[in-house]
């Protein structure tokens, strides 16, 4: 079940039960879930071989529920990019846009729903790695509440802000996926039983707006794309129409969301990856010598540049001397990007926003500068830093025909409101 | 904004706090986007001090014993192993 668009790492299938909400369905599965028994690489070398010992909670629900898994997919390595090009295993190309990237982190994932290789898939969100791809390949996908879902068996990359969450071609599918795999799990405590949060999730999706106030951030709209904007204006419309009403909402904080994110997460990242020294697991190269030494020829050689990028500046960040200027200010910022959701959503039931400021780039257009890459971040990493829900619906196309998504934002364990607003327009 | 200076003896400093070796164009193509982006990242100077109220709650569970992975299990991963250990490379 190989791709044209290199979409899976591996395609060993594992098996669902006979019965159960998604029986006959195939889930394909992010390669950074752990699957027990099969290959799971998080698209590093490091990880080459890597065959886990266990289940991840979402892959034993998934199963447990009937479906299917048809492969693992392709991603930046350990999650780490905003296109699916850091990949140990090659990049992945958009089928919703040929040329293009396919958004990433999880762009494998988006790439064989929108490609209807798999029927659903499941991504993980960081600081926007479902919403990117949802948006840049034309499909639908949610990121959870931060304890929505468990993480046991994620590899981490950055533990305080990802979440799994689903990826499909409609929301009310998204929503029947996320209902499968959500709910406490002890294996992970930072799991929440939130009344109510779990259940009817499908049901929700009736696209009934009637009444629905959106808050439209103006920070997240002003410095995006001209055909994205006029896209994205088009969707809001297509809501008004149907009864929804809409209103310019300010967040100052999010001029800052960015760069904190970035900190927090390189800084996590550091501390996360230090596991991978080839003892283990992983490659260890064979070095011989002073221990330190053979650790970081394997980490050298099994870590891909963008990954020596982050953990080398979250070290930097945490290191002696900088941890105040850095990291602290970050966690100011991200305290404040919450209160100013908090407060934004006091005055409206969701947020609405272009998911990313520009349509899908084009294939090797963006290694050359990180910066601007993790610009493109501006409108997903807010949410991630404010725990809350989060889903990227189509909005439509540019007129070159380059899919552009619509951002969702609701309360904390708010998806039902979410995925009503949203089953409007998919 | 004030100016951030990295030099590639920095670079290498944190590399080697980070167990991760870079060749000659690594710490080259590293020095010069780190100035970048650590310039970026001091607009965090115009954030204000925020409260935060965090609404943490701790999770207890019973200390139980739980079956885990084997010893063949927790080992099948390792590139090296002797006498139902982990082998890593030589200490000294």
């Amino acid at each position: 079940m190989a791709t044209e668009y290199n979409a899976y790492i591996s395609d060993e299938t594992i098996e669902g039960a006979d019965e159960g909400p998604l029986a006959g369905q195939t889930v394909a599965v992010k390669d950074n879930i752990s699957t027990k028994g099969v290959q799971t690489t998080c698209g590093s070398s490091m990880l080459a071989g890597y065959v886990p010992p266990y289940d991840a909670t979402v892959v034993e629900r998934l199963t447990a529920a009937g479906a299917t898994v048809p492969g693992k997919t392709n991603m930046d390595e350990f999650g780490m990019g905003t296109t699916t090009e850091t990949s140990a295993y090659g990049p992945v190309e958009n089928p919703a846009a040929p040329g293009h990237v396919p958004g990433g982190s999880s762009g494998g994932s988006a790439a064989v729903v929108a490609a209807g290789d798999a029927d659903m898939a499941l991504g993980t969100d960081t600081g926007g790695s479902i919403r990117c791809p949802a948006a840049f390949c034309g499909v639908v996908g949610i990121k959870p509440t931060y304890g929505l879902v468990s993480r046991y068996g994620l590899v981490a990359y950055a533990n305080s802000l990802e979440q799994i969450g689903p990826i499909a071609p409609t929301v009310e599918e998204a929503a029947e996926l996320l209902e499968v795999i959500a709910g406490p799990d002890e294996h992970d405590a930072t799991t929440r039983d939130h009344e109510g949060a779990t259940e009817g999730l499908a049901d929700a999706a009736d696209g009934d707006v009637d009444g629905l106030s959106i808050g439209v951030p103006t920070e997240l709209v002003d410095g995006a794309d001209e055909a994205v904007v006029e896209t994205f204006w088009d969707a809001i419309d297509e809501l008004e129409t149907r009864g929804a009403s809409y209103h310019e909402v300010d967040l100052p904080s999010v001029e800052h969301a960015v760069e904190a994110y970035y900190v927090i997460a390189m800084s996590e990242a550091s501390s996360n990856l230090a596991r991978f020294d080839g003892v283990r697991y992983g490659q260890s190269g064979g070095y011989e010598g002073n221990w330190n030494e053979s650790f970081a020829n394997a980490r050298e050689d099994g870590f891909g540049e963008e990954v020596k990028r982050r953990v080398l500046l979250g070290t930097y960040a945490l290191s002696a001397g900088y941890h105040d200027k850095y990291y602290k200010k970050a966690q100011d910022a991200r305290a404040w990007v919450k209160q100013d959701f908090d407060s934004a959503l006091d005055e409206a039931d969701v947020l609405a926003s272009p998911t990313m400021p520009i349509p899908p780039m084009e294939m090797g257009e963006s290694l050359d500068d990180p910066l601007t890459m993790y610009l493109a971040d501006a409108n997903t990493t807010p949410v991630n830093l404010a725990n809350l829900p989060a889903i990227s619906v189509p909005a439509g196309e540019t007129d070159d025909g380059l899919p552009v998504g619509l951002q969702l934002v609701g309360p904390a364990f708010g998806e039902k409101q979410l995925i009503r607003a949203g089953s409007a327009l998919a | 904004m004030s100016e951030s200076v990295v030099d590639p003896d920095e670079v290498r400093h944190v590399a080697d706090l980070a167990r991760v070796d870079l060749d000659d164009d690594e710490v080259e193509r590293f020095t010069e986007q780190f100035a970048d982006i650590l310039s970026y990242f001091e607009t965090l100077d115009e954030v204000p001090e925020v409260e935060r109220e965090a609404e943490l709650t701790n999770v207890m569970r019973p200390d139980e014993t739980h079956e885990g992975l084997s010893q063949d299990e927790a080992l099948e991963n390792a590139p090296d192993s002797e006498a139902g250990h982990f082998k890593g490379p030589k200490v000294s």
